[in-house]
């Protein structure tokens, strides 16, 4: 930034710059008031995901510890179904990606039908996860894996879940958010929430490559 | 609330950052759809299909940071790509310490725990 070009557009251009500071989506200069509050929420809020990092790694850890602690009960490959896993795995990649429309419909449009639209499209998707998730978990406990047959079983089931859970939580979240929008409109505290959401909903798709990657497919081959 | 009017600028703002998803989703897809083709379908074996799989996780989860949460290079970003590092190495001193140890143990005292 030379300070001699003081022009309007040069000045403009390193203002909307310095706007994106921390992870996420900045919403640009259209928003400058949200932009402010944004800015320590957001990282705050990624400072805690990073928190949950470690926890999901340690799980991971332990996971791999337990492998051979199957003691006489059913292992990896009787229990997981590859279809399934892959079903589990399109419906969050995808999932993800709306998200990302969702917030550039924020971001651009501020057009509340688009953006509830995009957000009712990604939690049908999580909520079909959730519901392709929970039907494994029935086929393994159909099949006697259950979390008290093993060391190996109750890694799993401490790690997998987890991240079930947390993509429960997120679905009612964003359920919270789409109310609070009827009632109060697209405001400040909303906006936030949704890019709040944003980072958990981006992260939990993160966790989950290495859950399909490490348990599904390395359990399977 | 209705559709704000885009000026020219951010209309084209706007198609670039749509594109930059697209192109996100896109190598993601790929790069699940190569394990998961090479598990269900191949017959490799099984260090190389191990090497293979872990590497397109890590390549994906970096896909993903840039192009869903927009970690990049740029200098105003350095704190998160730096909160990330750390958290990263605080990870692979837990983890492969739990490992290392473990199986160590695993290797003198419990030769039947090893998977």
């Amino acid at each position: 930034m030379s300070l001699q070009n003081a022009s309007g557009i040069e000045r403009n251009a390193h203002h909307t710059e310095s706007y994106a500071r921390h992870p996420g989506l900045n919403l640009g200069a259209a928003h400058a008031q949200e932009e402010d509050t944004r800015e320590e929420m957001v990282f705050g809020f990624w400072v805690f995901m990073m928190s949950d990092l470690i926890i999901f790694g340690l799980l991971f850890a332990t996971y791999v510890t337990m492998l051979g602690g199957t003691a006489g009960g059913p292992g990896p490959k009787e229990l997981f179904e590859m279809k399934s896993a892959f079903i589990e795995t399109m419906l969050l990649l995808t999932s993800s990606f709306t998200f990302g429309m969702a917030s550039l419909a924020l971001k651009y449009r501020e057009d509340k039908s688009r953006l509830v639209f995009w957000l009712v499209v990604t939690l049908l998707l999580g909520v079909g996860f959730l519901f392709f998730e929970l039907k494994d978990f029935h086929t393994m406990f159909d099949k006697g894996g259950v979390p008290s047959r093993s060391g190996y079983l109750s890694a799993f089931f401490s790690l997998v879940p987890l991240h079930g859970l947390h993509v429960t939580g997120a679905c009612i979240w964003l359920v919270a958010l789409l109310g609070q929008m009827a009632v109060h409109g697209l405001d400040a505290p909303v906006k936030t929430g949704i890019l709040r959401l944003a980072i958990l909903w981006h992260f939990l798709d993160i966790v989950w490559i290495g859950i399909f990657s490490l348990v599904y497919l390395g359990g399977l081959s | 609330m209705s559709a704000r009017q885009l000026d020219e600028h951010e209309a084209r703002e706007c198609r670039a950052e749509q594109r930059s998803y697209v192109w996100g989703f896109a190598l993601a897809l790929v790069l699940t759809l190569i394990p998961f083709a090479l598990v269900a379908f191949t017959d490799i074996k099984q260090m190389t299909l191990w090497i293979t799989i872990g590497i397109c996780a890590l390549v994906q989860v970096i896909v993903h940071l840039r192009f869903f949460m927009h970690i990049t290079f740029a200098k105003n970003k350095r704190e998160d790509l730096l909160l990330i590092l750390f958290t990263v190495l605080i990870l692979v001193i837990l983890c492969g310490g739990t490992l290392w140890i473990l199986f160590d143990l695993y290797q003198r005292m419990l030769p039947g725990m090893m998977p």
